[in-house]
């Protein structure tokens, strides 16, 4: 595990997998041809404030350590945008697919 | 200072990959990220094996600095475009870095590699090969970095910005929520702080904000900029940036980046912290 500040490999697990009581928000990001690598997904509060950004592994997957709350998880790509909310409110993975256009 | 002095844009960089006397660093703490595709001709700086002891907690030293650009085949008198992931963390933390030890002629590439992949730029995994140098650097510049007790006293007198999201500030997370949390000893923020997260400061897409934005922004936040400043967010990367948007682009003059930041001082035995946001 790093203690700086890169984000660790992006995967997306099972709803079941132990989260050691941590609120995980992960998914994966589609384009038109299915799952899209590489894009920034960006994460939102319910304000609209950002909170943390990664970088969707070569398959789509992304996955944030959050707060309990609503999150909307935002993803860039150099063949367009897409947006999707998420209610996370509790420990455990909360899964949320972003399409982006 | 102007912005065209601290930064360069994607399309600038792209026409000049092949400038004498322009060389393009990519700084990333993954670095596995440079070896799947970099801009051509760029070196690769590791964030932590190249820029830290590798034993106690501090920089590599000046002749640690010097074998590293010598190695890497950076000048002293070569134009240095770092640019790297995270918006810029860790490529401004490397530009505060060079500056640290004398080295002026540096830029950051606005908006990094995220706004370069963004453009639908080209990215190779050409292997970059460059000369040795005999780079000299310079001592230290005690203006630009804060140590603990320095920030200690600073607490209601000098303006303190913490630039980690509003959760680290009020104590709820203590560290991004795209990491594992683990950490200091203890949440919060030191008293006085105001917090505008690093975020603030960047579009969307990676590169800065206006320096007109930027001061609207600190302005809002309270910040006095009649007084001194020191930034700090957990481990000194985020508040490179931030020390980038206040230094660089506002232009304030006295504007400290405090490296140890969160995982020092919220480990500190006795020092007082605030949690709860404001």
């Amino acid at each position: 595990m790093t203690d700086g500040c890169g984000a660790p490999q992006q995967t997306a697990v099972a709803a079941d997998e132990d989260t050691n009581g941590q609120v995980v928000v992960a998914g994966k990001v589609t384009g038109g041809e299915g799952p899209l690598g590489g894009a920034y997904v960006r994460l939102l509060n319910a304000d609209g404030e950002f909170a943390g950004e990664v970088q969707a592994s070569p398959e789509g997957d992304f996955r944030f350590y959050a707060a309990p709350g609503s999150w909307t998880v935002r993803a860039l790509h150099r063949t367009g945008n897409g947006e999707a909310s998420v209610s996370a409110e509790g420990p455990g993975v909360h899964q949320v697919a972003i399409a982006v256009a | 200072m102007s912005r065209e002095d601290v930064l360069v844009t994607t399309q600038w960089a792209e026409e000049n990959l092949d400038t004498p006397g322009v060389v393009f660093a990519e700084v990333d703490e993954d670095t596995t990220a440079y070896d799947g595709g970099h801009i051509r001709g760029a070196v690769k700086i590791d964030w932590k094996n190249d820029l830290q002891d590798p034993v106690r907690r501090d920089f590599v030293d000046k002749a640690g600095f010097e074998a590293l650009l010598s190695a890497k085949g950076i000048g002293n008198d070569d134009l240095v475009i770092l640019y790297g992931g995270n918006n810029n963390w860790f490529a401004a933390y490397a530009y505060w870095y060079f500056k640290l030890y004398g080295h002026d002629k540096v830029k950051l590439l606005d908006g990094g590699r995220k706004k370069w992949e963004l453009d639908g730029r080209e990215l190779t995994t050409e292997e970059t090969k460059r000369e040795r140098t005999s780079y000299t650097a310079k001592e230290q510049d005690a203006k630009l970095r804060a140590f603990r007790d320095e920030v200690v006293d600073a607490i209601n007198t000098k303006n303190l910005v913490d630039v980690r999201s509003p959760d680290e500030f009020s104590g709820k997370l203590l560290a991004p929520a795209h990491l594992p949390q683990e950490s200091a000893q203890r949440a919060g923020h030191i008293p006085s702080a105001v917090n505008v997260p690093w975020s603030k400061a960047a579009n969307e897409d990676g590169t800065f904000k206006s320096a007109e934005e930027l001061a609207e922004l600190y302005k809002e936040a309270g910040l006095d900029t009649s007084k001194p400043t020191i930034a700090y967010c957990r481990i000194g990367e985020r508040s490179s940036h931030t020390w980038f948007a206040l230094h660089e682009l506002i232009g304030l003059e006295d504007v400290k980046n405090y490296d140890g930041s969160w995982t020092e001082y919220g480990s500190l035995v006795g020092v007082p912290i605030e949690t709860g946001a404001k």
